[in-house]
């Protein structure tokens, strides 16, 4: 016993000290542990941002240095507190507060001081710098805008979150990342790939070389420059009519699906998002809950369309075969619905499919939209086949656009209405206001120009996007480059078409025609409501109009939505016309009508609700 | 036999195994203090080239031992004792101070560290003292004296403060278990120290209630012949829930808080992740420090130099104490269970030999030397490794250090040397 008692006692300790060091290096050890060793620091050498071009190659969004003043809190001597403040433009207490907060996270490590000097104060700054021991300037990127202009289709860039550090391993705290719009669809493109470097550091964290001899390093990848298909003069031209405006419009090339312009009113400069001003500018902006300048009306708002949406009934009618242009309708100033009149403005009279369309005749709609329900033994039938053809347009879902938001509007279906009224208790009738673009139907401005889009192509459309070349090879997705088409045969387009026309020669938008170009459109008038406090309220009608032109061969198709314009040639036909001529002349002739459309707001008109007085709506003169 | 010289009957398995560990530990404490500068492996301003020059130190040392007389060492066993203890009383008044503990004498080129010496010093006389034909440990009388020749040092040196050194002192039980000292006193001493940690994880309630079960669990499976007396079990199982409640009061009023948070920490009482995180930065920093390091090692480690955890000196006293933290971040579970299988075979080495001693001094001191560096070795590793609290004892061979070396290389040598001579010791 007393002489095997040490040597049991050796034998027990080595199997112990052999269990534990199993549990720490066999059980507990992980091979990507490297990745969270604290004495490897990781260095990251960031390539440039893309730049965005518009598709004649005109430069969009470029680069800018900015220069971030450094600290170094333990390096700091006395200095001239009062000078550097000056310089910094920033006031002593919140000088020392700021050195307070860089001095908590480290005294070794370097904070940032005074983010994103411009320029100028860089110029200042940097001939003093020199007395100023402990601090110093450092470079870095910044977006740059070459334009005042689409600020919402652009997006901004901002650091990560802690839900993108969660989600996305690439990103690490304080890189920038693509928020909205185009910088965030194309992300990936526009920011390239960093490169990395391995650095050996010590428990002081100081470095002592780089690891492993720099064998895990990568090097940075550019990031790629992409074309757009937004047209830069018209996109600024458009966001300068719609000042003072609230609205969205969209213009597209109708043989390609490029959108050609995506404006949003109110507009904002995008420069409001970058540099030291950025987050005051935001929260200002993205506070704004009445005006909503960062909600991008151009693919977000789903008004009811109103009468552009006559155009998609008469083709289903034709289509359906229970039409022809010939047949009639009678207008009573009005139609009736079992024994009440619901009007109708276009004077009244016999009605067929060309003057019902450049007369936007209530009537003649309705009586179309039940012929076609009557065609089918029921309405559900009846409800089926419209729906189908409809969503053909692509109406009532996403689009399947390259923009990250958007809104997939609404076409109801048999489940909508009999969730609405009950199975069996809805008739045609029940849903007349569908036949004029009133009713259940919502639609974006992209919806409604994508829509005359395929009307002016007779019968097909591409999926509408802002993409247009990435990097040297120009490729795509394909599905921007194939036709999706209707449901509708090429046939039955002309004769809407040329309705279509005849609302700039005899109809609702006969004042704004343009000398020498053929344009088809459709005005379209909205009742809208508003519930404030509780109380709705109807205020003035929003102003729609969708156009293509040339009629034949379209270059542009575009929809405008303006919020409480009134009539549809009002605001949003004048500027419809207004953009076709930019677009296709390259200069605007009319300058009156171009001199009204800059100068009127409809601030008035925005204030009433909110005025907390009772107030007149569509009121007449303006 | 081979030649009659010095080296002559040398016990050459141990003088390998001690060749090993002294080289595997040089090679670490290289690539603990190696900077990217360095070119030279004899620059004596690093600490790797310092150690190397200690180890040529130790080489001389041993040349010296193996030239003297093996009966030297038996006779001027006492006088070895009364330096050491001379020495460990000179250092209250010309001790030089480094880290907080005084426990060196500045020769100029080397620090003298005399608890190291004494611990040569205490082996020999206590096998002097024990291998006298009139001593018999099983006397009270003789008990004590031992107990003295032992404590002596450790009082000595617990004052300095080196408590860890200080504990290395009672390692020399062993020599007196083997000797006929009761054995039961050891498991006395287990019994204490289980019944002081299960207090403190889970308080003197549990532990009451821990010791009736095993009481009943033994009346109920033992054999009906065996009669075990019910009232001295009665006694025990009183004595330590009391020993267990004076434990909570002394630990909640004896102890300071950073012992009590040592205690936490290797327990494993804490358990709010918060105030964790937060003895790892303080007091459990080092021994987090090199768990880290010696997980992130693996099955393979690093390679050498390539640990960048040793590189970065996370781990603080990474070249001393903590230097198998290195071989576990840099040679991987491989190196480790390498080390560790080589001390253990040392030592069962060194028993064996002690073993067939004729001499009851050889034997005696043998036990002395196996005793201390095994204890250096558990403490130290098992310190490292994050299984006992924070003790600061050097791994003999291993740690760098002057002092260190040198007397564990004399500590080891004079016993080969003893062994070296056994057949004549009978004549």
């Amino acid at each position: 016993m007393k002489k095997l008692l040490l040597s049991s006692i050796i034998v027990l300790i080595g199997f112990t000290f052999i269990g534990r060091l199993s549990y720490l290096q066999l059980f507990r050890f992980s091979p990507d542990q490297i990745l969270d060793d604290p004495a490897i620091k990781k260095v990251y050498d960031y390539p440039e941002r893309g730049y965005i071009y518009d598709r004649n190659g005109k430069l969009l969004v470029g680069n800018q240095p900015a220069y971030d003043v450094m600290v170094i809190p333990r390096e700091v001597k006395p200095l001239d507190t009062l000078e550097f403040c000056t310089l910094l433009g920033i006031d002593k207490p919140e000088f020392l507060s700021k050195m307070e907060k860089a001095r908590r996270y480290s005294p070794r490590l370097p904070s940032v001081l005074v983010p994103q000097l411009s320029k100028e104060d860089y110029a200042k700054l940097q001939e003093k710098m020199r007395h100023f021991t402990g601090f110093y300037i450092q470079k870095r990127s910044l977006r740059y805008y070459n334009t005042k202009s689409a600020a919402n289709v652009l997006g901004y860039i901002s650091e990560v979150n802690e839900w993108d550090l969660k989600n996305n391993p690439y990103y690490v705290a304080g890189e920038l990342k693509g928020r909205t719009g185009i910088e965030q669809q194309y992300e990936e493109i526009l920011r390239g790939q960093k490169g990395v470097k391995h650095i050996q550091k010590d428990r002081f964290n100081r470095d002592i070389g780089p690891y492993k001899d720099g064998k895990l390093d990568t090097l940075p990848q550019q990031g790629k420059e992409i074309h757009i298909t937004l047209d830069k003069t018209l996109q600024e031209y458009g966001e300068k009519l719609m000042h003072g405006k609230r609205g969205g419009i969209v213009a597209i090339e109708p043989k390609s699906g490029e959108i050609l312009a995506m404006i949003s009113g109110p507009a904002y400069d995008p420069a409001l998002l970058v540099g030291r001003e950025r987050s005051k500018n935001y929260s200002k902006l993205h506070y704004d809950t009445i005006a909503k300048p960062t909600w991008d009306r151009s693919i977000l708002a789903q008004p009811s369309p109103g009468s552009p949406f006559k155009t998609l009934n008469a083709l289903i009618g034709l289509q359906e075969g229970v039409i022809d242009e010939d047949t009639n309708f009678r207008c009573y100033h009005g139609f009736y619905v079992g024994n009440t009149l619901r009007g109708c403005h276009c004077g009244g009279g016999v009605r067929d499919l060309n003057s019902g369309i450049y007369q936007s005749c209530n009537a003649y709609f309705a009586g179309v939209f039940r012929k076609i329900y009557d065609k089918y033994e029921t309405t559900d039938k009846g409800m089926s086949v419209w729906e189908k053809h409809m969503k053909s347009f692509g109406l009532g879902d996403f689009l399947g656009t390259d923009l990250p938001t958007g809104a997939p509007g609404r076409i109801p279906d048999v489940a909508y209405y009999d969730k609405w009224y009950g199975d069996g208790r809805w008739a045609a009738s029940t849903i007349i206001s569908n036949s004029i673009g009133q009713g259940e139907i919502a639609a974006t401005p992209l919806q409604l120009a994508n829509m005359t889009a395929a009307i002016a192509n007779r019968g097909y459309f591409y999926t509408p996007h802002v993409i247009k070349s990435i990097g040297n090879k120009g490729d795509i997705d394909p599905k921007y480059t194939e036709p999706r088409y209707t449901t509708i045969d090429r046939k039955h387009f002309d004769p809407v078409i040329e309705g279509m026309a005849n609302v700039y020669n005899y109809g609702t938008a006969r004042w704004l025609k343009i000398p020498g170009i053929d344009i088809a459109g459709k005005t379209g008038t909205v009742e809208n409501y508003i519930r404030i406090d509780g109380e709705r309220m109807q205020l003035t009608d929003h102003s729609v109009f969708v156009a293509f032109a040339p009629v034949e061969n379209p270059q542009i198709a575009l929809a405008v939505y303006i919020e409480n314009g009134y009539y549809g040639a009002r605001y949003a036909g004048h500027i419809a016309s207004l953009l076709i001529e930019k677009y296709i002349k390259g200069e605007i002739t009319r300058k009156d009508l171009e001199k009204r459309m800059l100068d009127k707001t409809l601030e008035h008109e925005y204030a009433k609700p909110y005025s907390g007085e009772p107030f007149e709506i569509n009121e007449y003169v303006w | 036999m081979s030649g009659r010289g010095p080296f002559g009957r040398l016990d050459w398995v141990s003088v390998i195994l001690y060749a090993l560990l002294v080289f595997i530990g040089w090679l670490n404490i290289y690539s603990t203090s190696v900077g990217e500068a360095d070119t030279s492996l004899f620059d004596f301003s690093t600490l790797y080239g310092k150690q190397l020059f200690f180890i040529g130190l130790a080489a001389l040392g041993i040349v010296f031992v193996l030239f003297v007389e093996s009966q030297f060492f038996e006779r001027f066993s006492s006088i070895f004792y009364i330096v050491s203890i001379v020495l460990l009383l000179g250092l209250f008044v010309f001790g030089k101070t480094i880290a907080g503990a005084t426990s060196w004498y500045d020769l100029g080129f080397f620090n003298l560290q005399p608890s190291e010496l004494a611990k040569v010093g205490t082996s020999l006389a206590l096998a002097k003292f024990l291998s006298d034909i009139q001593t018999d440990i099983r006397t009270g009388k003789h008990q004590i004296y031992a107990l003295v020749i032992i404590l002596l040092p450790a009082l000595l040196i617990l004052p300095q403060p080196d408590p860890g050194s200080s504990l290395i002192y009672f390692s020399l039980f062993f020599v007196l278990f083997r000797e006929g000292f009761p054995i039961y006193y050891l498991g006395i001493l287990i019994f204490a120290v289980v019944l002081f940690a299960t207090t403190l994880m889970f308080g003197t309630v549990w532990v009451a209630i821990g010791l009736v079960i095993l009481t009943l669990l033994v009346y109920t499976f033992k054999k009906a012949s065996v009669k075990i007396p019910i009232l001295p079990v009665l006694g025990v199982i009183a004595v330590s829930v009391l020993f267990s409640l004076s434990v909570n009061f002394v630990f909640e009023n004896v102890f300071e808080q950073r012992h009590r948070d040592r205690f936490a920490l290797w327990l494993s009482l804490e358990k709010d992740e918060e105030k964790l995180d937060e003895i790892r930065k303080t007091i459990g920093y080092n021994t987090y420090q090199s768990e880290k390091a010696i997980e992130s090692g693996g099955f393979t480690g690093k390679g050498f130099l390539e640990g960048t955890r040793t590189k970065g000196d996370f781990v603080p006293e990474q070249h001393t104490d903590y230097i198998f933290s290195s071989v576990g971040e840099e040679w991987g579970f491989l190196g480790t269970s390498t080390v560790i299988l080589l001390f253990s075979l040392f030592f069962l080495r060194l028993i064996y030999i002690a073993e067939r001693q004729k001499s009851d001094f050889s034997r005696m001191y043998g036990y002395g030397v196996i005793s201390i560096l095994v204890f250096h070795y558990f403490i130290n590793i098992g310190m490292v490794i994050g299984l006992l609290p924070t003790i600061g004892v050097p791994l003999p061979f291993f740690s760098y250090g002057g002092s260190g070396l040198i007397f564990f290389t004399m500590l080891l040598f004079i016993f080969l040397k003893l062994d070296s001579n056994r057949l004549k010791d009978g004549i």
